[in-house]
């Protein structure tokens, strides 16, 4: 562990352990989240990126025997996100995800962005409209379905689904977007579109990304944490990481020779 | 080879026994609905809906036990129906599977395999004369829901857990309750399902006859409330032919019976096929 962002933090991991019933698959991590940039997560499969990213928005809350030890930190408040006694509906409503494969509701484009506003209680028509307008184009998708906002969402193509998933995560306007290997289930053009709008959406809000694909973390981080057997073997600015690696173990990862 | 010729013949003689039995099966239906149909239908006429039952029903129209039926089958679905969809929402995501859950759901497979006559039985004590509402409508249309209620659930259930699992992880993620989960998320995608459940309870109120006699009577007059006693169309049915009261209006209201069931089903597919194509 090294490098401590020069960025402001907007959270920070300390010590943070984590099990699935007696199974722990989070070893005493800590990890610094740098505000309004991308940090990347890689590894191989099974060391436990899933499970870190679902810690930040307390999905793991959903099933049962699922428990946390540690901290992580929000700021600027400060906020413990997983202390059992923050509502986990509260952090989720500041922490937002997408997930690896594209999930849109049998629903309309617009109620699909929508949704989130909806539980929110939000009602009025032209706030929503504004809102869901904002989030397509922030995704870029705006120009691709503006003349079928009312057309189901499944009518999309599979990349313009996924950027749909990203405009209903960010229509309510989270402080961090959590993406689970967003485009493992994408072809390449999609993915380098998504690519692109993951490193225009660093402007407004913070990111951290899990990916498989080392190309990648090292196209559109800024800091890339290495995890192996549920533990960060290493972390630094995505450059470092990629050009000298400090430790064996990432090196051979990053160069292919496991994983 | 000789395994190749022997597995070959199991398949043939399987497939010839599969096509047996599903043509027995329609053909024994097709016997019992054509035999109805074809000795009823001369009876139908537009009076014959529209009269009430005079001399016992030996004259005169099903006008008063189509009411009765209708009523019945209301009071029976208005009843059940949100029972046992909140049964469903609770056991499939309320719970965690544990012994209240399991309680629950051998409480509903025993409610399940009763005999229906068991719910007349109960409806009779319970509810006509312990609760003094007497045959009525009131009385039947809650005994008939109690029969219908483990199906209404059983489906609602099925319907519930075959809605994909990342539609509640998208739902919470974005901040949902678990109310908006259900509400939003969930329940839209299995309205299909348990439709199809309050169907197929419309259609068992509709055609039963033990529950309906022991809880609702068999007045032939045209109900003016909840606490009238009715007589429904397979009441009727079941009097008429076994009484030897008239052959020929007992098969008349047979075959109104075939004509409602199935136009309830008819209308049903017909909304079911609309609901479903326009979000899919
Ligand atoms: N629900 C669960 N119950 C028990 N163990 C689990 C559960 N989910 C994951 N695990 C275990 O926790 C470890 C980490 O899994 P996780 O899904 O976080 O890995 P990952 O790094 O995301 O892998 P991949 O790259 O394949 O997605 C694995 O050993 C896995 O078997
Ligand atoms: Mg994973």
């Amino acid at each position: 562990m090294s490098a401590i962002p020069s960025s402001p933090l907007k959270a920070e991991v300390k010590k943070l352990n984590f099990y699935y019933n007696l199974v722990q698959a989070l070893n005493d991590v800590n990890l610094p989240i740098a505000e309004k940039r991308i940090t990347a997560l890689i590894g191989p499969s099974g060391c436990g990126k899933t499970t870190y990213l679902r810690c930040f928005n307390r999905m793991h809350d959903l099933y049962p025997g699922n428990r946390y030890e540690g901290e992580i930190i929000l700021y600027p408040d400060q906020l413990n996100i997983i202390s059992p006694k923050v509502d986990p509906i509260e952090v989720r409503m500041r922490i937002s995800m997408v997930f690896q494969k594209p999930n849109p509701f049998p629903k309309t484009v617009f109620e699909n962005v929508a949704y989130g506003l909806r539980v929110r209680g939000e009602a009025r028509r032209n706030l929503l409209e504004e809102k869901v307008e904002k989030a397509l184009k922030q995704a870029a998708l705006w120009e691709e379905v503006k003349d079928r906002i009312h057309d189901l969402a499944f009518n999309l193509s599979g990349g313009q689904q996924q950027r749909l998933c990203i405009a209903r995560a960010l229509a309510t306007n989270p402080e961090i977007l959590l993406f689970d290997e967003p485009t493992s289930a994408l072809d390449p053009t999609a993915t380098s579109k998504i690519e692109e709008l993951i490193m225009q959406l660093k402007k407004e809000v913070t990111i951290i990304i899990v990916t498989h694909n080392m190309q990648q973390a090292a196209r559109v981080s800024d800091y890339t944490a290495f995890m192996y057997l549920g533990e960060i073997i290493e972390f630094d600015k995505t450059d470092k990481v990629f050009t000298h690696p400090s430790i064996r173990l990432t090196e051979e990862y990053i160069t292919g020779r496991f994983g | 080879m000789r395994i190749n010729r022997r597995r070959y013949l199991t398949q043939k003689v399987a497939k010839i026994l599969i096509w047996m039995a599903a043509l027995s099966t329609m053909g024994v239906m097709a016997l019992i609905v054509l035999q109805v149909l074809s000795e009823g239908i001369p009876v139908l006429s537009p009076r014959f809906f529209l009269e009430s039952p005079r001399s016992m029903g030996r004259e005169g129209g099903i006008f008063s036990t189509i009411i009765g039926t209708i009523a019945l089958t209301v009071v029976a679905i208005v009843v059940a129906t949100p029972l046992g969809v909140g049964t469903a929402i609770f056991l499939g995501e309320y719970t965690r599977e544990g012994r209240i859950s399991r309680v629950i759901r051998f409480g509903i497979g025993c409610l399940a395999g009763v005999p229906s006559i068991i719910f007349g039985l109960f409806g009779f004590v319970f509810f006509v004369i312990y609760l003094n509402m007497g045959w009525s409508i009131l009385s039947g249309g809650l005994a008939l829901a109690a029969m219908i209620l483990p199906t209404i659930i059983c489906t609602a259930e099925e319907a519930l857990k075959a809605i994909p699992y990342s539609f509640r992880e998208v739902s919470y993620s974005l901040g949902g309750t678990k109310w908006e989960t259900v509400t939003r998320a969930i329940l839209p995608n299995a309205m299909p399902g348990i439709f199809t459940g309050i169907i197929l309870g419309v259609c068992r109120s509709i055609e039963e006859t033990a529950v309906v006699i022991l809880t609702a009577g068999s007045s032939l007059i045209i109900p003016t409330s909840l606490f009238s006693p009715v007589r429904t169309m397979s009441v009727h049915f079941y009097i008429l032919a076994r009484e030897g009261i008239s052959m020929e209006m007992a098969y008349g209201t047979g075959a109104a019976l075939i004509l409602l069931v199935l136009f309830v089903n008819i209308v049903a597919n017909w909304r079911l096929n609309r609901y479903i194509r326009k979000r899919a």
